[in-house]
């Protein structure tokens, strides 16, 4: 059984929810200090996260650059909107690949559940043509593995 | 095989992913879906033809136009590109769940340490 669930809603909305067994103190502070951050939200497998900048209050803006040590890369850049330690973050961000996408407006709720926490992500963003082409071409990096084990399979 | 190969072939190509998802959200023209993308219609013609001999798209005559919407295999195979993503997304938190094993020990470490 899978931890986590990705769904659309309505035309412009994707939500992502996942539980983890750890408290939303932990969850939420993995989410904004650049030190924790750096070691989980690399995507597939040879990706780094060299440069991971955060100022996590309203307002603080944010850089992550990623690279797969063969050249490639990409960074995103965003905005704090509101920080509620440890229970909520709303943010906006947008990739650079390297002209920036649209902006994905995100709000992030980390909820006790038991001894652990719900993390539920609620992107939204500008229409649904916008979230089409990010679930396309702006998750495709996190992709790239899953398709190379797919190949593998076929 | 055949068909599976062609699908995934057809799905290897992001602009075309993009037109797929675009189709989960209902029939477009090829007019409609060239305009996300900056791309013109003849390069946007191609990448449906591809997608059409795959069988993941079928057309439909409407006068002069000719709207696209997702064959059944079409909206299978959205389900697998939804069901990758999942997989992908999973990848970074399993390495989280890692991480918050790892704080966890971290803390329990420093407790122990002030006791003694």
């Amino acid at each position: 059984m899978s931890k986590l669930t990705l769904k659309t809603e309505g035309d412009t909305h994707v939500i992502v929810t996942r539980r983890f067994a750890a408290p939303p103190e932990a969850v939420y502070r993995a989410h904004t200090e650049p030190k924790l951050i750096q070691k989980w939200l690399l995507g597939p497998e040879g990706w780094t996260m060299p440069v991971c900048i955060n100022d996590a209050k309203a307002g603080g803006k944010f850089r992550y650059e990623w690279k797969n040590g063969k050249g490639a890369g990409f960074h995103i850049t965003g905005e704090f909107l509101e920080l509620e330690p440890y229970n909520r973050i709303v943010h906006v961000e947008r990739m650079h690949l390297p002209d920036p996408t649209p902006d994905n407006h995100i709000e992030t709720l980390f909820e006790a559940d038991g001894a652990g926490t719900l993390m539920t992500m609620r992107m939204t963003l500008p229409d649904g043509k916008t979230r089409a082409a990010m679930l396309a071409t702006g998750m495709e990096r996190g992709m790239e593995a899953s398709y190379v084990r797919l190949e593998g399979m076929l | 095989m055949d068909d599976l190969d062609a699908a995934f072939s057809a799905l290897a190509d992001p602009t075309r992913r993009a037109i797929l998802a675009r189709l989960a959200n209902g029939e477009a023209t090829v007019n409609e879906l060239a305009e996300p993308f900056e791309m013109t219609q003849p390069a946007i013609s191609q990448h449906l033809k591809v997608l059409e001999d795959a069988g993941l798209i079928v057309r439909r005559v409407e006068g002069t136009k000719r709207p696209r919407r997702l064959a059944k295999a079409g909206i299978e195979a959205m389900d697998q590109w939804l069901a990758m993503l999942r997989k992908a997304l999973e990848t970074n938190y399993d390495r989280l769940d890692e991480v918050l094993a790892g704080m966890e020990k971290n803390k329990e470490g420093k407790k122990k340490g002030k006791k003694r």
